[in-house]
C-alpha cells in the first residue's frame, strides 16, 4: 500500500510499504477514506518530536471502511464506516474506567521510554514516535486499529467524511480545551492560536456557554474565521500588545480563562522569540513556550489556563510565580477523545456545527509532500488539508 | 501478617535463622514500603530460606565455591537485586491463579523460553541466551499463600542462582492489586557469565518492569500490545 513515511526533519515521502495485518485478537483493519495532517504532525515534521525513526508512518486522524477484523472483535462488521480515535486506549484499565483514554496504562509497548522522560507513560498514539508506542499511522490506505473494540465508532447513513474526520482528534480537542475552562456564565475566554484546535475551541467555548471569545493569531485568514465563522472578537499579536489589549477589553480584570492552543513551536516577537529560538535550535530547550507564557500572564486572577497546545519536554522562562501567586488552576493533556465521539457526533447530527468549515485544501495521499509544506508555511490561506487516499 | 512457614524444621540449621527474620519478613512482604530498604545488607535469599525453614534446596552461605569465593575476593560478587511493583485493574485470586500456572509465565516474560513443571513445588526453566546458549535451572516454592505469595529459589547447581517472591496485595478501594516482584540473583562467572549478562540486560529493574507491565496487559487487556510485524518505510 501507499503510506506517507517521516524520512527526517521536514522531510516527508509517499511510499510503497507493505498492508498492515492482523496481530492481536483486538484489532481490525481499517480501509481509509479520510486523513488528515495536524498541527501536531508539524511538530514531527519540524523535528521537535524525539525517538521518532525514519520511515516511520505517519498520521493519526482518520477514518474508513472496516475491512478485516480480529478474533475478539465482536462489536463491528466488516465494511462498517468508522473514526478512529488518534489515542489508542484499552477500555478496560483504571484509567479508561475514568474516562481518561489518553492516560491508558495498556497501549503503549515503548511504555519504558516515556517513564524515563515523564514518570509515568500516556495512551499509545497512532503515527506519533516510539516513546508514545511506535504505531503505523493511518496517512495511508490501510491501518491496524488495536482494541478496535473500543477504538471504532460507527458513523451513521447521511454524514460525508469532511463532516465527521475531525471527530478522531480536532473536535474533541477544542472541546475538551473548552471544558478545561471552566466556563460560568458571564465568561470571557482568550485563545491562543488560531488554527483548526483553536477554531474548534472557539465554536466550543461558546457551545458551553461562553460569554465572550476573544482570539489570537497573527495569520490573517485564520483570523478572519475566527471571526466570521467562530464569531470571535479577535487580536493580532503583531500588531497590539495582547496582554494589555486583552486587560482594556476586560475591565481591567483579565479573561477569565486562557488558552494555549498553539504548543511548542510558538511564534515569538522581540528579543524573547529570539532567544527561544535560538534555545530550541540548539537544542537546549526542547519547547518554545512564548503563546504559554502570555496564557499565564494574561489570565485573571484565580482564573484558569487550559493547555491543548502539545509540549514534548522542557521549557524555559515559565512564569511560575504568576501562576502560583494569582491562583491559577491549570488543565491539560491529550484529549480523551473516546469521552467525546458520541456526544459530538450527536452535535454534528443535530446540526450544532458542521467541522468541515476548517478544510481548506483537499489533496491526494500522493500529495501529502506538498500538503505538509502548504499546511506548515500557511501558504495558500491554508488552514487544513484533507487527503484522500 | 501473620506468616506460617511450612514445616521444615527437620532440616534446619538453627544458625540460619537469625532472630527476627520472621518478623522483618513479615513487615517487609505485608507493607508498603520497599522490600529492598528493609533488606539493607541481608540477601533475599538467606530471609527467604530462614523462614521457610532453610536448607532445603541451598546449603547456606557457608557452602561456598570456589569460584564465587574467587569473585568475592575481586569484589564481583554483588548480588543484583530487584524491586518492581504495578498495579492490577483485577482481583488478587485471578492474578495469582494465572502466576501460579509457571508454565504460563513465558506468555508475558520475555526472556524465559519455557517453565516446566515436575511436581507441585519443584519446576524447570529454560532461559532464552544468545548464540543457542541455554541457561536453565531447576527452582522450588519455598513459601507459599493463596492469592498472596508465592516465594521461590533456584537448585544448588542453578546456572544462575536466583531467589525472589511475587506478592499480591489489594490496592485501596477499588484500584485493584498491587504486584509487587522482589528478586536476587547472582550474576556466575565464566564462560556463562556474558551470555547471562545479555540476557538480563544492562537494566534488569526494567526488563523486570517490562515483564510486569506486559502481565498487567494481557491480565487487563486481555493481549500484549505490540506493533512488531506492522509496516513502515525502513523494509
Ligand atoms: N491536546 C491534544 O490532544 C491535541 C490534539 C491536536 C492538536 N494538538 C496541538 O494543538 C496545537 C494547535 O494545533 P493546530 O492543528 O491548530 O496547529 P496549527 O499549527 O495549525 O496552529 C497553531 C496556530 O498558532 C498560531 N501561533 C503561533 N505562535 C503564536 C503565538 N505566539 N500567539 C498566538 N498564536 C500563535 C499560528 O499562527 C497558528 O495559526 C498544536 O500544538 C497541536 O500539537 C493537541
Ligand atoms: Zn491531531
Ligand atoms: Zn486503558
Amino acid at each position: 500500500m501507499k503510506a506517507v513515511c517521516w524520512e527526517g526533519t521536514t522531510k516527508v515521502e509517499v511510499k510503497n510499504v507493505p498492508d498492515p495485518k492482523i496481530l492481536n485478537p483486538r484489532d481490525a483493519i481499517i480501509k481509509i477514506t479520510s486523513t488528515a495532517i495536524c498541527g501536531s504532525d508539524l511538530h514531527l515534521y519540524d523535528g521537535y518530536v524525539p525517538t521518532m525513526k525514519k520511515g516511520d508512518i505517519l498520521g493519526h486522524e482518520f477514518m474508513g471502511e472496516v475491512v478485516e477484523l480480529g478474533s475478539a472483535v465482536k462489536n463491528v462488521q466488516k465494511g462498517d464506516r468508522v473514526v478512529v480515535p488518534f489515542t489508542i486506549s484499552c477500555g478496560n484499565c483504571f484509567f479508561c474506567n475514568r474516562d481518561l483514554w489518553s492516560l491508558c496504562d495498556n497501549s503503549n509497548p515503548n511504555a519504558w521510554i516515556a517513564e524515563k522522560l515523564m514518570g509515568h507513560s500516556p495512551s499509545g498514539l497512532f503515527g506519533y514516535s516510539h516513546m508514545l508506542g511506535g504505531y503505523a499511522g493511518g496517512q495511508a490506505e490501510y491501518a491496524r486499529v488495536p482494541f478496535a473494540d473500543v477504538g471504532l465508532f460507527k458513523i451513521p447513513e447521511g454524514l460525508s467524511d469532511d463532516q465527521v474526520l475531525f471527530l478522531t482528534d480536532i473536535f474533541p480537542t477544542g472541546y475538551m480545551a473548552a471544558e478545561n475552562c471552566d466556563i460560568k456564565p458571564g465568561d470571557t475566554v482568550a485563545i491562543w492560536g488560531c488554527g483548526p484546535v483553536g477554531q474548534f475551541a472557539i465554536r466550543s467555548a461558546y457551545m458551553l456557554g461562553a460569554d465572550r471569545v476573544i482570539a489570537i493569531d497573527r495569520v490573517p485568514e485564520r483570523l478572519q474565521m475566527a471571526k466570521e465563522q467562530g464569531k470571535a472578537e479577535i487580536l493580532n499579536y503583531e500588531e497590539v500588545d495582547v496582554g494589555e489589549a486583552l486587560k482594556e477589553m476586560t475591565g481591567g480584570r483579565g479573561p477569565d480563562a486562557c488558552m494555549d492552543a498553539v504548543g511548542m513551536e510558538a511564534h515569538g516577537t522581540g528579543l524573547e522569540g529570539f532567544y527561544d529560538e535560538a534555545k530550541q535550535a540548539l537544542r537546549l530547550e526542547t519547547d518554545r513556550p512564548t503563546a504559554l507564557r502570555q496564557v499565564i500572564v494574561a489570565c485573571r486572577k484565580g482564573g484558569t489556563v487550559s493547555i491543548p497546545g502539545v509540549y514534548g519536554g522542557f521549557i524555559d522562562k515559565m512564569p511560575m510565580g504568576a501562576a502560583m501567586n494569582k491562583g491559577l488552576t491549570m488543565k491539560m493533556g491529550q484529549t480523551h477523545v473516546h469521552r467525546y465521539l458520541k456526544p459530538l457526533l450527536e452535535h454534528i447530527q443535530n446540526g450544532d456545527i458542521d467541522p468541515s468549515f476548517v478544510i481548506t485544501h483537499r489533496m491526494k495521499l500522493e500529495d501529502a509532500p506538498k500538503g505538509y509544506e502548504t499546511f506548515k508555511h500557511k501558504k495558500d490561506n491554508c488552514i487544513k488539508v484533507v487527503l484522500k487516499p | 501478617m501473620e506468616l506460617t512457614p511450612q514445616d521444615k524444621s527437620s532440616e534446619q540449621s538453627p544458625e540460619s535463622i537469625e532472630a527476627g527474620d520472621k518478623e522483618r519478613w513479615a513487615s517487609l512482604i505485608g507493607g508498603g514500603a520497599m522490600v529492598l530498604m528493609g533488606l539493607r545488607q541481608r540477601s533475599l535469599r538467606g530471609v527467604l530460606m530462614a523462614v521457610a525453614g532453610g536448607g532445603l534446596l541451598y546449603q547456606g552461605a557457608k557452602k561456598q565455591s570456589t569460584l564465587k569465593q574467587a569473585q568475592e575476593a575481586m569484589g564481583l560478587n554483588q548480588p543484583i537485586k530487584v524491586e518492581k511493583t504495578v498495579t492490577i485493574n483485577k482481583p488478587a485470586a485471578e492474578l495469582y491463579s494465572y502466576w501460579r500456572d509457571f508454565a504460563k509465565l513465558p506468555t508475558f516474560m520475555k526472556h524465559l523460553e519455557s517453565v516446566t513443571l515436575i511436581d507441585s513445588k519443584k519446576s524447570h526453566w529454560v532461559a532464552k541466551a544468545p548464540l543457542d546458549a541455554s541457561v536453565e535451572w531447576d527452582a522450588e516454592i519455598i513459601q507459599e499463600r493463596e492469592n498472596e505469595l508465592i516465594a521461590w529459589a533456584s537448585a544448588e547447581d542453578a546456572d544462575i542462582e536466583n531467589s525472589g517472591f511475587v506478592r499480591f496485595k489489594p490496592a485501596p478501594d477499588d484500584r485493584g492489586t498491587e504486584v509487587k516482584v522482589v528478586l536476587e540473583y547472582n550474576p556466575p562467572g565464566g564462560a556463562i557469565a556474558s551470555a547471562v549478562a545479555k540476557l538480563f540486560g544492562e537494566e534488569p529493574e526494567q526488563q523486570i518492569g517490562d515483564d510486569l507491565r506486559r502481565f498487567k496487559q494481557l491480565m487487563e487487556a486481555g493481549e500484549i500490545a505490540t506493533t512488531e510485524g506492522q509496516p513502515s518505510g525502513r523494509e
